[in-house]
């Protein structure tokens, strides 16, 4: 746009992908992944595939909070305002993901009797927090969701419900943990089919948990980190340095995005989550399975706003349409338009999988974005 | 109806009621004192149940075209649902080639609505209709119950006549043809939800609301008319939904630069803090013009010389493909789809 932006000029970013093609040795190829939506999205949105040489390969990695969260996860929140009379809020992405019996959150709104329950989207934790205070006779559970830059929001409405002692208002928690899931991917036994030369790592997680946490991924799986901003320039820049690193046979944990990152993270923010959330023994994840201490769980102090524990509720696995691939797109080894479901069954209107659900979604990205690529375009 | 033999309609503290629809004395103070004074014309005098019109000369061919008017607020920076009324249709009728001739203008009202708001409205639904040289000839007033309505709901339907060879359509995209724009994309759209939303920028936007008219005779004053080959308003869905609208027509595909297309900078700025794309907000005084490459810079030119086209700029081009996608060069450099706006909520912004 006739707007200059310094994070997206076209003749920065030809000069970075020139950078990466002398790079690249041609008698090898680049797998890497990116972890975080954001990166799929930012790399989708401004077609940075197009810059890189062909022996670069970019892969879609789990980091959509909306697409690891399990069917069952989503029923829990359905059976909560159908049965329990409860309003459910969440943020928007959330409602369209498809859940058992055909519903989801947005269809099961509209069976609602209004006047006892409701299911609403919220910008913020403290939007819901907001509601309880405002309507003390509406039942209000917040439906929360996503990596660790969302956790501090809610463990701080956590907080301040407990100080207020609001007796309406509850949390039923899906906060889930980056390493962990990178782990699972490096572990997973079917992985043998993705070989990965290294990761992006979201900046915004590392704002909050530091690059400490990445380390095992360097010094166990000796596979080089580069935590990088949202720009697409960003992503460039931190591709050149991961080609690099795997040239130079290094595997350290490098920082494209110094504007704000640091070794120990937002101290502040790791203290508050810890004195609200404990660690999750076992957690489910569409697509990785139930991965040991991969999320939080609301500590027993502060029960009494924990959904979960309120209402008596337990987790229930549900499997995925058996054709959808969201599990094996989730860890790389197949890409969206290998599933026989993408654009046809499946598609952003009628999503059968999450990851057709939010914007940050691989194949959301790649309907809304890169389908072009996959059909022969004939020029004029 | 003298007005001596009732009190006048008290437009400062009033309110809309259930009477003002019901046909009959209020009703017909209502539209004497309101609507007949602000429209003022001698088809609308006339008071019979519908207006009788001139015909068009024999060379033209009527054009009819219908638009219901909800946004919501009602009033926003840069126009009101009055104004929106006028230049919606006007529009409509503009992009198909036609000289907008008459409008009709359906009202339905929300018992309890101020009548001073009512005014303001309906002022401003005039001083449009004059500006743009389109008497509001007929019209219809409802009444809902509270609750039932959102303050004031406006349809209105144009009649325009065409000159012959004014023969501008979606399916006659050809490939290689030329895609400009008239000027900044996603105003209209970003205004509404600026005031929804309540973001606090330092210069507020502006809706783009205006009569296109003007501009499309412009536009074919400079060229041959067989030359313009579509004309479109891109209103909601915006640029993004208007261009796939044309590909599909055409069963043909684009390609668009994405730095050509302009765009305000609080306009994109105020996108970046949203998360959404100005390709998808809606104009409501911009036009989407193609033509034949060899009369791209005189359309462009023509477009530049007129008030509302200053910013006019040549963003793309038509391209054979089966597929009618609509691909877009990013300011990086990648290509991307522009794919169709996909049912995201939006909320009412026409
Ligand atoms: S295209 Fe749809 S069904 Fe297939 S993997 Fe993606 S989300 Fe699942």
């Amino acid at each position: 746009m006739k707007y200059v932006d310094e994070f997206r000029d076209g003749t920065l970013a030809r000069g970075l992908g020139e950078a990466i093609a002398r790079a690249a040795d041609p008698a090898r190829d680049y797998a890497f992944m990116e972890f975080c939506g954001g990166h799929t999205h930012a790399i989708s949105r401004y077609g940075v595939i197009d810059l890189l040489p062909s022996n670069v390969r970019m892969i879609h990695g789990p980091g959509c909070p909306v697409c690891v969260l399990p069917v069952g996860r989503i029923d829990m929140a359905i059976r909560l305002a159908m049965e329990q009379a409860v309003t459910i809020c969440t943020y928007g992405d959330c409602l369209r993901v498809p859940a058992s019996d055909g519903l989801s959150l947005l269809k099961a709104r509209a069976r609602l009797d209004k006047s006892r329950a409701d299911i609403r989207m919220v910008y913020s934790a403290a939007d819901a927090l907001a509601l309880a205070q405002r309507e003390p006779q509406r039942e209000v559970v917040f439906l929360a969701i996503g990596f660790e830059t969302t956790t501090p929001p809610t463990a701080l409405v956590l907080q301040q419900a407990r100080a207020l002692g609001l007796k309406n208002f509850s949390v039923l928690c899906n906060h889930v943990l980056t390493p962990a899931a990178i782990v699972a991917i490096l572990d997973h036994p079917e992985g043998k089919g993705v070989r990965l030369d290294g990761f992006i790592g979201p900046a915004h997680v590392s704002t909050v948990i530091g690059s400490r946490p990445y380390d095992f991924v360097a010094e166990h799986y000796r596979k080089p980190v580069v935590i990088a901003g949202f720009e697409p320039l960003d992503v460039m820049q931190s591709i050149l340095m991961l080609v690099s690193q795997v040239n130079e046979g290094r595997h350290d944990i490098e920082n494209e995005f110094s504007r704000a990152v640091t070794r120990d993270g937002n101290r502040k923010a790791q203290a508050l989550v810890e004195a609200v959330f404990e660690l999750r023994p076992q957690y489910e994840w569409r697509g990785l399975g139930s991965l040991p201490d991969s999320a939080l769980r609301i500590r027993p102090e502060f029960a009494a706003w924990d959904a979960e524990a309120r209402f008596g509720l337990d987790y229930a696995p549900v499997a995925d349409h058996k054709s959808c691939e969201c599990g094996t797109i989730l860890r790389g080894e197949k890409r969206p338009a290998d599933c026989k479901l993408f654009g046809t069954a499946c598609t952003p209107e009628t999503p059968m999988g999450s990851c057709m659900v939010s914007s940050e979604g691989a194949c959301a990205a790649h309907f809304n974005y890169g389908r072009f690529r996959d059909i022969a375009v004939v020029a004029a | 109806m003298k007005a001596h033999y009732t009190r006048p309609l008290d437009l400062k503290q009033g309110r809309v009621d259930m009477n003002h629809g019901a046909g009959g004395r209020a009703t017909a103070q209502l539209v004497a004192e309101l609507f007949g004074r602000a429209f003022d014309n001698p088809w609308l005098a006339q008071g019979d149940d519908g207006a009788v019109l001139p015909a068009p000369t024999a060379d033209e061919q009527l054009v009819m075209a219908c638009d219901g008017h909800v946004v919501s607020p009602l009033f926003f920076p840069g126009g009101d649902i009055g104004s929106l009324a006028v230049h919606g249709t006007v529009n409509d009728l503009a992009v198909m080639g036609a000289r907008p001739l008459y409008l009709s203008a359906s009202f339905i009202l929300e018992e309890g609505y101020p009548l001073a708001d009512l005014k303001r409205i309906v002022d401003s639904m005039a001083a449009a209709s004059r500006a743009a040289g389109v008497p509001v000839v007929t019209g219809d007033t409802k009444v809902v119950e509270q609750g039932k309505g959102d303050g004031v709901f406006i349809t209105t339907t144009g009649v325009g006549a065409r000159p012959a060879g004014r023969i501008a359509s979606g399916a006659r995209a050809a490939a290689g043809d030329v895609v400009l724009v008239s000027g900044s994309m996603g105003d209209h759209g970003m205004a509404i939800l600026a005031v929804r939303e309540s973001l606090a920028f330092d210069s507020a936007i502006q809706s783009d609301s205006a009569a296109l008219h003007g501009l499309v005779d412009a536009l074919y004053q400079a060229l041959p008319a067989d030359a313009v080959h579509v004309l479109r308003d891109p209103t909601r869905g915006g640029l993004a939904t208007t261009l796939n609208e044309i590909a599909r027509q055409s069963g043909l595909g684009m390609r668009i630069d994405e730095a050509s297309i302009p765009v305000h900078p609080q306009v994109e700025a105020a996108c970046e803090l949203l998360g959404l794309d100005p390709l998808y907000l809606a104009n409501e005084g911009k036009l989407i013009v193609i033509c034949a490459a060899s009369h791209a810079d005189a359309a462009l030119a023509a477009l530049r010389d007129h008030p509302l086209g200053r910013q006019a700029a040549r963003i793309g081009e038509v391209i054979a493909d089966d597929h009618h996608f609509v691909q877009l060069r990013t300011p990086l450099g990648g290509m991307r789809m522009l794919d169709w706006l996909s049912g995201e909520p939006l909320p009412r912004i026409c």
